[in-house]
């Protein structure tokens, strides 16, 4: 194929332009070769698509340039050094740029564009996150010509992503191994999350799995403190999950949080935790890309499923002007090799437009996705069969708004309902058996083929009959909805936040 | 006499619903059949929930396309074997996947006496757990 090339040399110029290009001074980066409106990306480029805002006088062009040079080879002024390198591989070309819509003049966002830059792959490290990020969210970010920057989205060529491990365990395995399908999994985060000892902290787990959840999980902030440290947690938290099995002949599980100061430290967790049969451990964004890496592959080796909470995140995805979106974020850690990750709900109390968050788990989800402007899917994605990572709705959730769970999220998700199971009116197994009857309920009414997004409540309202559990829970929280507008919204269409 | 609400094994993916009528079997079967997934049944005496390998009552029927027809062999195999554990497996053939897709019990004994948990204290405060079957002690066949 044409456009598969890169073998062929590029000549070294010497002619009277070369050498006016590379005389000491500096360049527009336009002029320096980091604008190519004529560039056709390579099936191995890695190409990118980022949100500009210049500032005033600074041309989108040039905005565009400035930052595919800032993210590859440039630096603020002309260097004869490039001469002694193939400078024209390795330079970004940005090679397209367009207004976003709703922004500039007569709207209340000032003008920002979107821009295309595509880098040649042999400018980043095979299976190394930490170096891919190195570029392109590293020094460009605090570019002064630039007023806001924000990374939307990312193609992945197939030949990078196969130096990924991509996820340890995989939906697929991970489902196997829990012996569980056909609907989405349960689970609740322990409340309160800080300060119950280890010994009442397993009661919480041993009621909401023996109640019916799959899972319990730590928060993201439990790690080892003064009120409960994290070899009294898991051993507490090991038995309540064996006492839970015994009492339903179900696998069950708690995401132990071996997040922790150094990676030695959480390789001694992670170490424990598999001694006592642990099917799972979990991680927080805030490690960092090496470190999610190296667990990873930790867990792969040791058959555990590694569910990463990703605390920090809004500190960078939430606000659409600068940062960068969530969904890349995604496609860096089914790369980076985890099996869950928070995705949003749409209907609970964090930001989530129901759009956006679709882009999110077909992300992580599919197989190939396809160009999906509405979902903020701005390129075509083929996996290479990278395994699937689990999405997990956390936030705000109850039974109550089953049906648009189900209808929004899918089956392969992990519906987390904290407060929703452990503030149960009747108590915490009340509370896990009132979200599995309306979990079960609404997954055997979809398969039915019923119309189960506008009838779920009167389908829960008649399991309710039933189920004392599901009734107490619609009673305490059937009017409950976060409607909020979101922030993070899609740029091609019209949307709207959806409402219990 | 298990002590969860409902006191029953809760395997498969809706055993907190009262149990399936062959009404609601044969919807489940039919949306299985519309995604193209093939249907498998499978029998047991011992529920342990490591045991993966329930025996197979016939290989899964990938050309019966007939929901009434695959029902007639789940009762056939519910009055072959009334007192054991039977589901209904759906398989997906789909680069991708290739794994089941649904798992639900249509069968379960009147009784059932559930699990030990069975400690063997080690090392470091560390506990060894093993999950065992009260009925799984009587040889098979006899169990239920």
């Amino acid at each position: 194929m044409s456009n598969l090339s890169p073998i062929k040399a590029i000549p070294v110029k010497a002619d009277a332009a070369t050498a006016k290009r590379y005389k000491a001074g500096v360049l527009r980066y336009v002029e320096m070769g980091y604008w190519q409106p004529d560039y056709k990306p390579l099936e191995t480029d890695l190409v990118v698509v980022f949100r500009i805002t210049p500032q005033e006088h600074v041309d989108p062009e040039e905005a565009a340039a400035a930052v595919a040079g800032e993210s590859s080879t440039a630096t603020w002024t002309v260097v004869w050094t490039d001469r002694l390198t193939a400078c024209e591989l390795y330079r970004a070309k940005a090679y397209k740029v367009d207004a976003v819509p709703n922004t500039g003049p007569g709207t209340k966002t000032e003008q920002q564009y979107f821009a295309w830059i595509a880098y040649d792959l042999d400018l980043f490290e095979e299976g190394s996150i930490a170096n891919l990020t190195a570029s392109i969210i590293g020094n460009v970010f605090g570019f002064k010509a630039i007023k806001a920057l924000r990374l939307e989205d990312m193609r992945v060529p197939v030949a990078y992503l196969k130096t990924f491990q991509g996820p340890a365990t995989g939906i697929v395995v991970e489902r196997e191994r829990l012996d569980k399908f056909g609907r989405p999994l349960l689970g609740a985060t322990t409340k309160p999350k800080l300060g119950l000892s280890g010994r009442n902290y397993g009661r919480v787990v041993y009621e909401a799995l023996k109640g019916g959840l799959d899972f319990v999980k730590d928060d993201e902030n439990i790690n080892s403190q003064p009120f409960m440290g994290w070899r009294d947690r898991f051993l507490y938290c090991m038995e309540a999950v064996n006492r839970a099995s015994a009492a339903t002949g179900e696998v069950k599980g708690h995401y132990l949080n071996v997040t922790a100061g150094t990676m030695e430290d959480m390789y001694e967790r992670a170490e424990f935790a598999k001694s006592l049969g642990s099917a799972i451990i979990m991680i927080d964004l805030v490690i960092g890309y090496t470190a999610i890496q190296s667990m990873a592959k930790w867990a792969r080796k040791n058959d555990m499923i590694l569910h990463l909470h990703r605390a920090g995140n809004s500190t960078y995805s939430r606000q659409k002007n600068h940062g960068m979106n969530f969904r890349v974020i995604c496609k860096w850690m089914r790369m980076a090799g985890v099996d869950h990750i928070h995705a949003g709900t749409v209907v609970g109390k964090l930001e989530g437009d129901p759009l956006m968050i679709k882009g999110f788990y077909d992300t992580l989800r599919e197989s190939r996705t396809p160009v999906s402007l509405e979902n903020g899917l701005f390129f075509e994605q083929d996996w290479a069969s990278l395994r699937k990572v689990m999405p997990v709705a956390s936030g705000g959730i109850h039974a109550g708004q089953m049906h648009q769970l189900i209808h929004y999220l899918g089956e392969d998700v992990v519906l987390q309902f904290g407060g929703g199971t452990i503030g149960h009116p009747q108590g915490i197994q009340a509370g896990a058996t009132a979200n599995r009857v309306a979990l079960e309920t609404m997954i055997m009414a979809r398969n039915e083929g019923r119309d189960y997004l506008r009838e779920g409540p009167q389908i829960l309202k008649d399991a309710a009959k039933w189920c004392g559990p599901l009734r107490a829970a619609i009673d305490t929280w059937g009017e409950v909805s976060f409607n909020y507008e979101s922030t993070d919204t899609a740029d091609f269409v019209p949307t709207a936040t959806a409402s219990a | 006499m298990m002590t969860n609400i409902g006191a029953r094994l809760t395997q498969g993916q809706f055993s907190f619903l009262p149990d399936l009528t062959d009404v609601q079997i044969t919807a489940q079967l039919n949306y299985a059949l519309q995604q193209g997934w093939a249907i498998g049944i499978e029998y047991t005496d011992d529920p342990h929930p490591r045991n993966t390998y329930w025996d197979m009552y016939g290989n899964p029927m990938f050309d019966l396309k007939d929901p009434a027809g695959i029902l007639k062999e789940i009762n056939e195999c519910r009055k072959t074997f009334p007192r054991h554990y039977i589901r209904v497996t759906a398989f997906d053939a789909t680069r991708g996947w290739e794994t089941p897709r649904m798992s639900y019990l249509v069968n379960r004994p009147a009784v059932e006496p559930g699990f030990a948990l069975v400690r063997e204290e080690r090392e470091g405060r560390s506990i060894r757990y093993t999950i065992r079957s009260y009925a799984a002690d009587k040889p098979e066949g006899e169990r239920y």
